[in-house]
């Protein structure tokens, strides 16, 4: 079984080279239908309004953070069991296990490679 | 001792020497050993008051707090924005070449595209050194907080930061070094560990 590669995946970050450079990344990869948010609240909005396939959410942003959206998603019973990927500088150790607890479907560090993004998104979709 | 803290929310180098004269003025007369020892050594603590006071008062606390750390900060910010213009810049180039690549095929399309898949993944530098710059620039701001509270403690009261620095958000550490951090491998391991 393949991943269907033309799902739509928000990226959400407040910094947008960043969002640019992950967009890229899922482009080398073929996830071509890609959306973008600068913050928790817009993204909210976005998943909400939209339909997705996956979340790729940074953690540090202001005001709500991604561990806070991550949060928001998981007690909202629409989104409630959307894949949700972290890709984040934080690595520490209760980072990683706050984001498990409150139901990060993976975990991703910077400086990250198109391989371990790929890698992760099989395995949370599913499909590793 | 709350409600002292609150009152005094530094140190007053004025009332610790006028402590110590106090002291002094009450142990004058005939001394034992012990209570001249103990004369002795309120002296050397009012002396070394003193000259504590006299060497940071000599120090051009007015430099560091206007000119050093916003100067700093400045320059700080401004490596920032040029990093930032310098790789949305490489960005822009690289998705010529992705474009390019695509209307080529076989190897060389390949080739293209594993050459543009390094390039992205190396231009997430940025967002690590921005955050990095903004933690140093946080703990600057900390430093100029602190030097104006000693300058304050130490008689120029007009100085005294009453405003906090703003706390993180919990668990937004930012960046570690890299002997601190834990990788990929280290994340997905722990990970596991809840499966």
């Amino acid at each position: 079984m393949t991943i269907d590669k033309s799902m739509n995946v928000l990226i959400v970050d407040d910094y947008k080279t960043m969002l640019r450079i992950i967009r890229n990344l899922l482009k080398q990869i073929d996830f071509h239908n890609v959306e973008e948010a600068t913050d928790g609240a817009e993204a909210l909005n976005k998943l909400r309004a939209g339909s997705f396939g996956l979340v790729i959410s940074d953690w540090n942003m202001q005001p709500m953070t991604g561990l806070q959206l991550l949060q928001e998603v998981r007690v909202d019973s629409k989104l409630k069991s959307m894949p949700f990927i972290m890709i984040t500088a934080e690595s520490k150790a209760e980072n990683v296990i706050a984001a498990k607890q409150a139901g990060v479907s993976n975990y991703i560090v910077k400086p990250f490679n198109a391989e371990t993004l790929r890698e992760k998104i099989e395995k949370v979709l599913g499909h590793a | 001792m709350a409600a002292a803290t609150a009152h005094y929310p530094v140190p007053q180098a004025d009332a610790i020497a006028d402590i110590v004269q106090c002291v002094l003025a009450t142990m004058r007369g005939t001394l034992t050993a012990t209570e001249a020892t103990l004369l002795a050594e309120v002296e050397e603590l009012g002396r070394t008051i003193a000259a504590a006071k006299a060497e940071i008062a000599a120090l051009k606390f007015d430099d560091i707090t206007a000119s050093h750390i916003p100067s700093a900060t400045d320059e700080l910010d401004a490596i920032v924005a040029h990093t930032a213009a310098a790789t949305d810049a490489i960005l822009e180039s690289c998705e010529t070449l992705d474009k390019v690549g695509a209307e080529v095929s076989g190897t060389t399309q390949r080739q293209l595209q594993d050459a543009t898949t390094r390039i992205y993944e190396a231009c997430s530098f940025q967002d690590i050194t921005g955050q990095r710059i903004t933690k140093v620039v946080a703990a600057l701001k900390a430093i100029d907080k602190k030097v104006t509270n000693i300058v304050a403690a130490f008689g120029d009261h007009s100085h005294y930061a009453s405003e906090v620095v703003p706390q993180q958000p919990e668990l937004l550490n930012g960046p570690q070094l890299p002997a601190c951090a834990m990788d990929q491998g280290d994340i997905d391991k722990l990970l596991a560990s809840f499966d």
